[in-house]
């Protein structure tokens, strides 16, 4: 049939590169994972041994692993409500219906959101300088002593969820206020002639009708959050002693600066089955939510 | 690399003259990211040509089948002469018996310091063991005061802590790089050492990166010891003020019980084996081993030769910064040679930062560090053991 | 409350909030005019002594940055152009061409969506690697040259053109090739300036892969250019800032012209999810 044939025509050269270049080297990272492919391996490939899970178990007895593990759990579950509450706050006081100029703080508050990773990234760094710092300038305004941001293991990965924050809370927002407009104007209108409170309107019309949004952009969020890596890239470079590796900068430091590629591959799947389980979690806690 | 890179280019006019025919493409890489960056270029099929390499990797890229080897083009060349060379850099360059690199310069670290605050501490020379090296930090700090310190040891920097363990008697691998050593009395002293220095705060526990201006900071007295390299001494010439430069002066390491060791670095020239203009390739890298070109580099970077004829030259010979260095080199050290040196030294830092930090005793510190670095070198142990020699 | 008190704190916020969202971005422009070294002071300055052009006299001159923002500018060009030809032909080949098994594949693809792009990074160096791409830029465009997100994004825009529009055409004989030329990328616009917007931009911010990928300093883009700057010059605040500066001002300036489009891409893409 014609349309069939130009049906595959056109789907074809997509697919071919999602193909080659996604599914492939997703199952090929599968494979590898299951090797020793290392410096040793690159030279000469009969360096290569099959280890199976060997791996994932060095892995899993690795303090290395899990310290990344653990500071991405923290990034994770103080950066995502984080996130959520600056994005749904500012998509509030956007929608609101006393609000002059909502497309201009629409914009700003989305700029963040476009700008290079790296070049705000090193823009922050500077704000984070412990003596010269505007960060520490304007604490010590209110009395409190400089904090070596990112010097200081105890707070360097809060600087750096400080600064995602302020990155990408635009981009939820947008959601959330389109959310918000398509929730029926009469719903408040009766609300408020019930003699209801602006708070009692949030509880009872608003939460409910955002909930299927919420549950939507936390588990993008937190997915994205747990690809945490371009940040302790520029900014710390892993440091100060570990305490902002990620799981995924330590994925890049196994495998693009030591080169042992099977282990890296190792840690990538393991990542995926982390971001798999957790949204696996928010979903069964949704659905779980909903039957109450 | 760092500065080498900068100043290649002011050498390359004259080349040209002699080679008008080759055309020279200079690629230049910070050292924070060159050993990863080559690493990729080697995995990827894009090496360059004629490559600086920091003679501890060496073992690694060979272990890569990565270089080529220099024995033909050595055995014909008139201006290449091994003789010539210190012998301890010279073997760094020589794997399994073959040579894949001729040295471009030396590197050993030893310390810089401030001679006038050393004397008001009431020091008159520098210390010639850690028991006099104590003695002074701790004089020191104690007119400083405790916003200021004695000592700079960047704790970015694994070179501090290396020199202080090299001078031990124990290697730092046992068993032809089989199995980590650190356990041994030589290294657990040298780390007790080290962590002492931060424990009675003569050194300040920061990175170099947090520290705005390494220069500065020991011209006004932030610090008034420093472990570095030649390099700096054409840096304090440039930056501290002519009125400061009669201050600061170069000194060989102390050691446990007497003068110590020190590490034997540089960089060599080497040439990779994917390359396609090899001939050209060593012209080049003759060219820069040439006694006179090799005089010049050093009065561009400051970077010391590793050739004893270069040695002799009055400039060098009349550089007072530059006699400590001289002597160090008789007492330098090479690191062991295996390809999983640059990890190993790497896993060191992060444990010796731990330490100081306090989340770790010594004890711990290096039985965790010899539990990674066996880890680490499995494979080799592997390979060893079938007699593919890495 | 009253409403004029309630307006009066709504904007407070609003305004508070704005200005310290912003502050980050023009203090860096702020910064990027000041000369080396002032900025780091105690106190620390907000506006600049002296407005100075040295720093990107300088970027421009000696670190070569012109040649970083040109390589970042073809970069992203290319990748939109082939990304937009690629997966437009397949988003309305799954939205209005039926054939075998479109909806399984269909099915894996979404979700597909869930695996995060860094498990293929490795072997996708290794593919390169062999193929001999390494150090290209046909190694940056290539895998990015259609994704599921883009074929998603247009299938659910062209579920919406008229069957009828499609039908009469192909009564009248038209091949399907013409009828995707003349009906369906006219209907499609809106949708592709999304796609391109946000193509564009991904393409400008991507870092991590060139930064693997590409290791020959001449085709660096400006994000890897500015982190090794930034990693080697870290006391020259204002240098970085105006390497920022021009890092970021082309996408702000490109979103501010498309945010129509560009938010529109983020509500389809999410909230159909």
């Amino acid at each position: 049939m014609r349309v069939g044939h130009a049906a595959w025509a056109f789907a074809t050269p997509a697919l071919l590169v999602i193909g080659v270049f996604f599914f492939v080297p997703v199952l090929a990272a599968l494979v590898v994972s299951l090797t020793d492919f290392d410096l040793y391996a690159l030279a000469d490939i009969r360096n290569l041994r099959f280890v199976g899970l060997g791996n994932y178990r060095n892995l899993l007895h690795t303090s290395d692993f899990w310290r990344a593990v653990a500071n991405t759990g923290y990034f994770v579950a103080v950066g995502v409500p984080l996130s959520l509450a600056a994005s749904l706050a500012s998509a509030l006081l956007v929608n609101s219906r006393l609000v002059y100029l909502a497309a201009f703080f629409r914009t700003v508050f989305f700029a963040p959101v476009v700008t290079t990773l790296v070049a705000v990234a090193v823009v922050w760094r500077y704000l984070l300088h412990t003596r010269y710092g505007l960060l520490n300038y304007a604490l010590a305004h209110i009395g409190i002593h400089p904090i070596d941001w990112l010097g200081d293991p105890h707070w360097a990965l809060p600087a750096i969820i400080l600064f995602a924050v302020w990155k990408n809370f635009g981009y939820n927002m947008v959601i959330f206020l389109a959310a918000l407009q398509s929730i029926p104007a009469d719903l408040y209108e009766a609300a408020r002639l019930d003699g209801a409170s602006l708070w009692q309107e949030f509880r009872r019309i608003t939460l409910p009708m955002l909930r299927p949004t919420l549950l939507l952009v936390s588990i993008l969020t937190v997915a994205g959050y747990f690809q945490l890596f371009a940040e302790p890239y520029v900014m710390t470079q892993g440091g100060p002693l570990q305490s902002t590796v990620s799981v995924l900068y330590f994925m890049y430091e196994e495998g693009f600066k030591w080169w042992n590629l099977g282990s890296a591959s190792a840690v990538a799947f393991l990542l995926f089955l982390m971001i798999l389980a957790v949204t696996a979690l928010q979903l069964r806690l949704a659905r779980d939510a909903q039957a109450r | 690399m760092g500065r080498e890179g900068e100043v290649i280019a002011q050498l390359l006019p004259q080349f040209r003259t002699l080679h008008p025919d080759i055309e020279v493409r200079i690629q230049q890489l910070p050292w924070t990211a060159a050993h990863q960056k080559l690493l990729t270029a080697f995995a990827g099929d894009a090496t360059p040509d004629l490559c600086q390499l920091g003679n501890t990797w060496i073992p690694e890229f060979v272990a890569l089948k990565a270089l080529e080897p220099l024995e033909q083009s050595l055995a014909r060349s008139a201006i290449v002469q091994a003789s010539d060379y210190f012998p301890g850099i010279w073997d760094t360059n020589i794997i399994g018996g073959t040579l894949y690199g001729v040295p471009w310069y030396i590197d050993t670290r030893l310390l810089f310091y401030r001679r006038d605050l050393l004397a008001e501490a009431g020091f008159a020379e520098p210390p010639g063991s850690w028991e006099e090296w104590s003695r002074m930090l701790a004089a020191i700090k104690t007119r400083v005061g405790p916003e200021r310190y004695s000592v700079l040891l960047p704790l970015d920097e694994f070179a501090p802590l290396l020199v202080l363990a090299i001078q031990q008697p124990e290697p730092l691998l046992r068993e032809d790089g089989r199995y980590g050593n650190f356990r041994s009395p030589g290294f657990r002293r040298a780390l007790a050492f080290y962590r002492e220095a931060f424990q009675r705060q003569w050194a300040p526990p920061i990175t170099g990166t947090q520290i705005s201006n390494v220069w500065d900071e020991l011209g006004r007295g932030y610090y008034s010891f420093y472990i570095s390299g030649p390099w700096n001494i054409g840096e304090f010439k440039r930056r501290l003020p002519p009125e400061q430069q009669g201050t600061w002066m170069t000194a060989p390491m102390p050691g446990p019980d007497g003068p110590g060791a020190s590490l034997a670095g540089g960089s060599s020239l080497v040439i990779f084996r994917r390359s396609r203009h090899k001939q050209d390739a060593w012209l080049l890298l003759e060219f820069l081993s040439s006694p006179e070109i090799q005089q010049r580099f050093y009065q561009l970077t400051g970077d010391l030769p590793p050739r004893r004829s270069t040695w002799r030259a009055p400039e060098l010979a009349s550089n007072v910064y530059a006699h400590a260095f001289r002597e160090q080199l008789e007492r330098v050290k090479p690191t062991p040679k295996v390809p999983e040196w640059e990890r190993i030294v790497s896993d060191m830092r992060l444990m010796a930062e731990r330490v100081v930090h306090g989340d770790l005793s010594v004890e711990e510190g290096a039985a965790d560090l010899d539990r990674d670095v066996d880890a680490i070198l499995q494979k080799r142990r592997w390979l060893l053991s079938r007699g593919s020699t890495p | 409350m009253s409403t004029t008190g309630a307006r009066v704190l709504l904007h407070t916020l609003l305004l508070g909030a704005a200005a310290t969202v912003l502050f980050p971005l023009l203090w860096m422009l702020s910064v990027s005019f000041m000369t080396g070294g002032e900025a780091s002071a105690f106190p620390p300055p907000l506006l600049p002594g002296h407005g100075t052009l040295a720093n990107y006299r300088q970027l421009f001159g000696q670190q070569n940055i012109g040649r970083y923002l040109a390589n970042s500018l073809w970069l992203a060009a290319l990748t939109t152009l082939l990304s937009l030809l690629f997966n437009s032909l397949a988003g309305y080949a799954f939205a209005k061409l039926r054939f075998a098994g479109r909806e399984p594949i269909l099915k894996v693809l979404l979700a597909a969506l869930v695996i995060p792009s860094q498990v293929a990074m490795l072997p996708l160096f290794l593919m390169m690697k062999w193929l001999g791409l390494v150090n290209t830029y046909a190694a940056v465009v290539v895998p990015t040259m259609a994704g599921i997100f883009g074929v998603f994004l247009v299938r659910q825009y062209a579920l919406t053109i008229p069957d009828e529009l499609l039908e009469a055409a192909r009564i009248d004989g038209a091949s399907e090739m013409r009828i995707f030329a003349s009906i369906v990328l006219p209907a499609l616009r809106p949708i592709l300036v999304t796609l391109g917007v946000f193509t564009f931009l991904g393409s400008w911010n991507d870092f991590m892969w060139p930064l693997i990928v590409l290791t020959d300093q001449d085709l660096y883009t400006l994000p890897i250019a500015l982190a090794q700057l930034s990693r080697e010059h870290v006391p020259d605040n204002e240098l970085m800032m105006a390497g920022a500066v021009l890092t970021v001002l082309p996408v702000l300036v490109l979103f501010l012209s498309l945010q129509r489009y560009y938010i529109r891409g983020i509500l389809m893409g999410s909230v159909k999810g």
